[in-house]
């Protein structure tokens, strides 16, 4: 069976799974692998997601993007060091040397085009979706952490613990590495990522989502109209989160 | 030079002795596995700042030392050197013991160790890691090659050309370990082309120390008297290692200084780093390199005396790896050039390690490991030659 037929099988296994309460205590580990498997179908290259965070109307102190993030995703903090505990998504004080201009900003996986993250994952487990999102295979991570060690971004988290009450839609396990999936299962139902929900429900609409490749999106659009800048652009990696305001 | 009778060690009770404190270490170090591996990495001191620790300290030592170790079989069968040749089998038993020794504990670091055959059966050919994964197994199997067409008569015509193939293998594979630094584009300390040349370099120095404490040690043990020129030789090539390590180190350095963007990681290794810098002062360049140097050329010197140095460049090895990969990861990565930045994530920070007494006990385990292998083969295998002494070293006249 190649690996995308047993991907396939799987799933189907996976939701006759789901449905046997018998099978309700294999559930979540075998959900993610129809997630795995469905959403791999789904996925589009004619479409590129991406996001574009305007860093003028993000304040400082605000954190309901990392908080919707912790919620959807059921992140929660580890029991050892907080050094220790996954980020999926954080908020960075900025100060510039020269001026002293303050900026806040969130950081997450930028979900690169050339992902380095990919490039150096012995495995494979480190892939990028045909639609652009760069994602955590987690059953085939062996926790090796080159790809902590190669992002840029320092989006990555490493699970350091055995993790409980966990979101069955958002596969996560101890001695695999894990970031941003751009809410991967909620974009597959046609939902926007929790955080940039979050942020326009406060009020913020500090980022916007949407997909790149489409020049009549809103986001194809603010792109095309108005300066905007990747970070660490000189690492020619063409992330698909962009930020307006730095 | 008389035909090299080789034969295997006799166990007394040093012999067992032995056995049952590298094998007490080796317990010591399944214990601090089956611990993280129970736990999670959160009882170790590594965190999603510093993602490699000691683990990766030491097994980057053994794997770099382990193609070093093979120097004294390569000198002989590549280069000719006939006085080697007797020690070629111990040279690529030791090599093969560290490189089992350094892989284990790499792998036993891994979050998930227990996916090991996933390891071994997926693969991205783009990444220095699986291609490193590939250079291992190919070393095991080249060397051991070479190793048996030593040991075995019959198989005798044919270890020039394994000798050769191990040869160009190990210099291969210290490059591919030198270079899964290399392809880390974001992070500062390692934005140089040097790393790989260097890890070469150090491997050669790292492995014929090892080689000699092993040589010496197993001598004295199976009380095979070892001839001083042989020696007096080693000794000689060990100091142009330690030279030429020091220098690739001062280059390094310079090179990274000449380079502006440089200049806060290399203030940091070199000044600021507290530990790190005195790790780098202290361990890597007066303990691994001037001592060592001193030792080895100070005129009248003596067998003790060039242990000493061994022993030397080994600690010196261990804080090089230290500097490398501690140092590197706690210089924190600068996403906005420009900006002062901070974060719950620890932006903008220096970052701390120290390591818990688990990950020490997994690295030890590694040199238990590979101590074993070396042991035991000396044991049940005829690898060390019978005499040792000058004279049947040395090429007899008229040969
Ligand atoms: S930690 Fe997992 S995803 Fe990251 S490089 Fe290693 S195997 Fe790949």
């Amino acid at each position: 069976m190649s690996d995308h037929t047993r991907r396939k099988f799987l799933g189907a296994a996976g939701l006759t799974g789901l449905a046997g309460s018998g099978l309700a205590a294999l559930a979540p580990g075998v959900h993610l692998i129809s997630l795995a498997a469905a959403h791999a179908n789904g996925a589009s290259s004619k479409v590129r997601w991406g996001m574009l965070v305007d860093t003028t109307r993000c304040a400082s102190g605000c954190n309901a993007c990392v908080t919707a993030c912790a919620t959807e995703n059921a992140i929660q903090p580890g029991t050892g060091r907080p050094a220790q505990s996954s980020q999926w998504i954080r908020k960075i004080e900025l100060n510039e040397f020269k001026t002293g201009r303050a900026l806040s900003l969130p950081m997450m996986c930028q979900h690169c085009e050339q992902p380095p993250c990919v490039d150096v994952c012995p495995t494979g487990a480190s892939f990028k979706r045909a639609d652009g999102i760069v994602l955590v295979d987690r059953h085939i991570c062996i926790g090796c952490r080159y790809c902590m060690m190669a992002c840029p971004y320092k989006a990555r988290s490493f699970v350091h613990e055995p993790l409980t009450e966990q979101n069955p839609e958002v596969p996560r396990g101890k001695g695999c590495v894990e970031s941003c999936t751009l809410c991967v299962q909620r974009i597959d139902k046609g939902q926007q990522p929790a955080c940039v929900e979050a942020c326009t429900k406060n009020g913020r609409s500090a980022m916007l989502f949407g997909d790149l490749n489409d020049p009549a999106s809103e986001i194809a659009k603010r792109i095309a109209t108005t300066p905007t800048s990747q970070v660490r652009a000189d690492l020619r990696l063409n992330p698909g989160v962009r930020y307006q305001g730095i | 030079m008389a035909t090299t009778i080789f034969r295997a060690i006799e166990a007394k009770g040093g012999y067992y002795a032995l056995l049952g404190v590298c094998g007490l270490f080796l317990l010591l170090g399944a214990f601090g596995y089956f611990q993280m591996e129970h736990h999670g990495h959160v009882i170790t001191g590594m965190d999603n700042q510093m993602v490699w620790g000691m683990p990766h300290v030491i097994a980057l030592f053994l794997i770099v030392a382990a193609s070093g170790a093979l120097n004294v079989a390569s000198t002989a069968s590549v280069f000719g050197k006939t006085i080697y040749k007797p020690l070629a089998p111990l040279s690529a038993l030791l090599a093969l013991a560290l490189m089992a020794g350094g892989l284990a504990v790499l792998m036993l670091d891994l979050g998930r160790s227990d996916r090991m055959i996933i390891a071994a059966t997926h693969f991205n050919f783009k990444s220095v890691f699986a291609l490193n994964v590939f250079l291992y197994t190919g070393f095991f199997t080249i060397v051991g090659m070479y190793l048996w067409f030593m040991l075995e008569r019959r198989m005798n015509r044919w270890s020039s050309a394994a000798g050769m193939a191990a040869f160009i293998w190990r210099l291969t594979l210290t490059t591919g370990t030198g270079s899964v630094f290399g392809f880390l584009i974001a992070r500062e300390a390692y934005q140089s082309a040097l790393l790989a040349p260097m890890f070469i370099v150090l491997s050669f120095a790292y492995g014929t120390a090892l080689f000699l404490l092993t040589l010496a040690a197993t001598c004295a043990a199976a009380r095979r008297p070892l001839g001083g020129m042989v020696v007096q030789r080693l000794k000689n090539l060990l100091a142009t290692f330690v030279a030429a390590s020091l220098y690739f180190v001062a280059v390094f350095h310079l090179t990274n200084l000449y380079f502006t963007r440089n200049h806060g990681v290399e203030q940091f290794i070199l000044v600021d780093g507290g530990i790190i810098s005195g790790v780098f002062w202290i361990g890597q360049v007066v303990i691994g390199g001037a001592l060592p140097l001193l030792l080895l050329l100070a005129p009248g010197t003596t067998l003790g005396r060039i242990l000493v140095a061994c022993a030397a460049i080994v600690v010196g090895g261990l804080a090089q790896m230290y500097v490398t990969i501690i140092g590197g990861q706690a210089w924190p990565l600068d996403l906005f050039p420009g900006y002062a930045a901070s974060s719950s994530f620890f932006d903008g920070e220096i970052h701390n390690y120290a390591p818990s007494l688990v990950e020490m006990l997994l690295g030890l385990g590694g040199f238990a490991i590979a101590a074993l292998i070396v042991i035991i083969a000396l044991k049940v295998l005829r690898v060390l030659p019978e005499k040792l002494d000058d004279a049947a070293l040395l090429p007899q006249p008229g040969e």
